[in-house]
């Protein structure tokens, strides 16, 4: 019986767990209800998911442990001299799988008898693989067959196995529910406990997806530091990685790019934090009611361009603006693409960032507070200044990081606005890079990932999150530190 | 009803002469004329929505900040009208100052809490002037003792009596000529009440202080003078004695002795 079964019988047993289980609990009491413990459904519940629940989670270590089995068994039986020269065990045995899988494909499309696999022969089997649709790079041998065959064995064997197991637990849950269904059992408190154990669940997700995704950059990035010296990434001035097949030494310095994204941020902030915090303020203190809700919506529209339309922009509009009105006539430069136009386009993608969540807070600051500050005799903006911001100033802070850790992810503006020249310099009007372009540039392309050009992409992107987690981290501080509460 | 002249000589502080409130399409004041004498304890009694807030933030003109508030009428302070175009209500609110029903100490210390009218009003010459200042306004509002010491800390980290004390302070700090109050004690304790209390006793020394309040206790105890409030109309006005012993009005007798409100 196909894996896709498995579900829908899971699902039946449950619900017939739910049904009974509930019936039961009424039962137990001779039909009245009010001398039940729980609710009636919350015993049905309780037995839907004593089967439901522990057959899932069986069946998801089962998918992810079963072709690991398999293929260490298969490995532990294949000869080592079958091995072809030039190639790999591992790669043979990823040959040995399409050959199976390639087989059962034949088989459920009809090609050839699923008893057949186990007797073929080279020829009827490279017959069958092509017939199946499944093509491949090198012929067929003898000891690939052999071990496909047993491959194809073992998982049939193993799927059983997992059905019947699967069906086992299922049915042992739901015995177990049913039995413990009667009038006194606290049907409703195991209900409970399963839901907050859930909740648990999708909260640990989260967090072990970033641990994941660190541990995996943490890897790549420590097999580019094995081939390349950290000294010479950290404090090397120079970015000219060469390219794969050509031979010499690349230079793969990280600190021309990165103060290539620290003066990008700095320019987009210095345009998106006043804008959107002094249009906050008129939002939230000054403008009338119908203005603020026209006004606000099409603030946030801004946020829901795609940055993509922002390079557009910057590449054709601001850039050759940019470089007519200011670069050429001071003689910074001829260039388009430059660091102030990625950082002012980029503070145009900010700015609703800045002022949404920031007009939040200020309207969030109690009214009490700008009564008490007026009927001292303060003016509107007194009470702005020392009152408002100040109470606000905690949420106002986690608005500008917010931004500032988009301004330091942002790619597809940088890449349209200020080119993808890797230099360090401090003349605004000339094109620089950041870190998140040449990641992107280091993995594009023909890529091999055992070279540094490639590897030091993880590097570059450990040092970004490395960045953000110690802006984020003194965020915290910051706020914790000078927080002015109110209620 | 419209006879509430004064029976005494005191000179009247506050003069209101047909005052009409609307919020939107609600006439929440009608037509109330009152003096309010200087150096008293006025209460405004009256059961919830009758009008007695609305019309003590007439005086200060709080309700400038509610869009959909309108005054009508004339409030005159030392003979001058506040509502006239060339009053600038943030100088008025300077010389009016109020405390409110809850608590609402800025989240600054306590310190910058009582210098904050000060400062923007520009009263003290050098630091060591505003330490004075906040000084004798912590001394008047009955709280210098308790946190002569903790200045810096947050008047937000106060218990809710101590922090109504240091917004008392803070009116208080500013130098007003009238105190507005409401319901200042509604969200304190017995004790802190009766602080309170005693602070607006001895605040009348210098101010004329007007005190909303759902209390009736409260209003025997402080005030003087006690007008009585009812559907947004002012029922009577007199002394606090008379009010409570021999009201002339059905409606006040009623509501003094619990039977409307």
């Amino acid at each position: 019986m196909p894996l896709t079964w498995v579900l829908p019988i899971l699902i039946v047993m449950g619900l017939v767990a739910y049904g009974l289980s509930r019936r039961r609990a009424i039962a137990s009491v001779a039909g009245d209800a009010r001398r039940l413990h729980s609710l009636p459904g919350h015993y049905g519940l309780n037995a839907l998911l004593a089967t439901m629940v522990p057959a899932l989670i069986v069946l998801a270590l089962w998918t992810v442990a079963q072709p690991l089995m398999i293929e260490r068994m298969v490995a532990a039986d294949f000869p080592r001299d079958a091995v072809a020269p030039g190639s790999t065990l591992a790669l043979t045995l990823s040959d040995v799988q399409r050959v199976a899988e390639g087989l059962e494909d034949a088989a459920r499309a009809g090609v050839i008898d699923a008893g057949r696999i186990a007797a073929m022969n080279l020829k009827e089997a490279t017959e069958a693989l092509r017939a199946g649709g499944t093509v491949m790079a090198a012929p067929l041998t003898e000891a690939v067959l052999t071990a496909a065959v047993e491959y194809h064995a073992r998982t049939v064997a193993m799927r059983r196995a997992m059905l019947a197991t699967l069906l086992a637990v299922a049915a042992i849950g739901a015995v177990w529910a049913l039995h413990r269904s009667r009038g006194e059992f606290r049907a409703r408190n195991a209900v409970e406990q399963a839901v907050r154990l859930l909740l648990i669940a999708a909260a640990s997700v989260a967090i072990l997806t970033t641990l994941g995704i660190v541990l995996s950059m943490l890897f790549e990035a420590m097999r580019f530091f094995d081939q390349y010296p950290w000294q010479e990434f950290f404090f090397s001035t120079t970015w000219s990685p060469s390219f794969s097949g050509r031979g010499g030494a690349s230079q793969l310095g990280i600190l021309p790019l990165l103060w290539g994204t620290l003066y990008i941020s700095f320019i987009a902030l210095v345009v998106a934090v006043p804008i959107g915090l002094f249009a906050a303020i008129y939002l939230s203190e000054y403008a009338g009611k119908r203005f603020r809700t026209v006004a606000k919506p099409l603030i946030e529209i801004l946020a829901g361009i795609p940055t993509i339309v922002y390079g557009l922009f910057a590449l054709v509009t601001v850039g050759p603006l940019l470089r007519d009105a200011f670069a050429e006539p001071l003689g910074l430069g001829n260039s388009a693409s430059s660091v102030m136009t990625a950082g002012l386009v980029m503070g145009i993608m900010l700015i609703p960032f800045v002022s949404s969540l920031s007009d939040d807070i200020i309207s969030a600051v109690p009214q009490a507070m700008r009564d008490g500050s007026l009927g001292l005799g303060a003016t509107k903006s007194e009470t702005i200044r020392q009152v408002i911001v100040p109470a606000a100033l905690p949420g106002i802070v986690g608005a500008i990081l917010l931004a500032a850790s988009r301004a330091i992810g942002e790619t597809m503006i940088v890449v349209l606005g200020a080119g993808a020249a890797a230099r360090l310099d401090l003349n605004p009007f000339e094109a620089m890079t950041t870190v998140t372009v040449k990641i992107v540039s280091q993995l594009t392309g023909d890529t091999d990932f055992a070279s540094p050009e490639t590897l030091v992409a993880f590097a570059l992107g450990l040092t970004l999150f490395v960045i953000t987690l110690c802006l984020n981290v003194l965020a915290l501080f910051i706020v914790r530190r000078y927080r002015e509460q109110y209620e | 009803m419209n006879d509430t002249g004064l029976t005494d000589t005191a000179p009247a502080k506050i003069t209101a002469r047909g005052v009409q409130v609307y919020y939107g399409g609600t006439h929440a004041i009608k037509d109330v004329s009152v003096d309010i004498p200087d150096n008293t304890v006025t209460a405004f009694i009256g059961p919830s929505g009758c009008g007695k807030s609305t019309f003590l933030r007439c005086i200060n003109r709080m309700n400038d900040t509610i869009a959909v508030a309108r005054v009508e009428g004339d409030i005159r302070i030392d003979g001058e009208d506040i509502y006239d175009r060339r009053v600038d209500p943030v100088q008025l609110r300077a010389k009016v100052g109020m405390v409110f029903q809850k608590p609402n100490p800025f989240p600054k210390s306590i310190y910058d809490n009582v210098a904050y009218g000060p400062r923007i009003h520009g009263l003290a010459k050098d630091r060591a002037d505003l330490d004075g200042i906040v000084e004798s306004a912590l001394r008047r509002a009955a709280l210098w003792e308790e946190v002569k010491d903790r200045l810096a800390q947050p008047g937000t980290g106060l218990s809710g009596g101590q922090q109504q004390r240091l917004c008392i302070a803070r009116a208080v700090a500013t130098a007003p000529e009238v105190l507005l109050m409401d319901e200042p004690c509604s969200a304190l304790d017995p004790i802190a009440t009766a602080q309170v209390e005693e602070l607006i006793d001895e605040l009348k020394q210098n101010y004329s202080v007007v005190i909303v309040t759902h209390s009736m206790q409260q209003a025997a105890r402080v005030s003087q003078r006690t007008a009585f409030f009812h559907l947004g109309h002012l029922v009577e006005y007199g002394e606090t004695g008379r009010i409570f012993t021999s009201p002339e009005d059905p409606r006040t007798e009623s509501y003094i002795s619990g039977r409307i409100g």
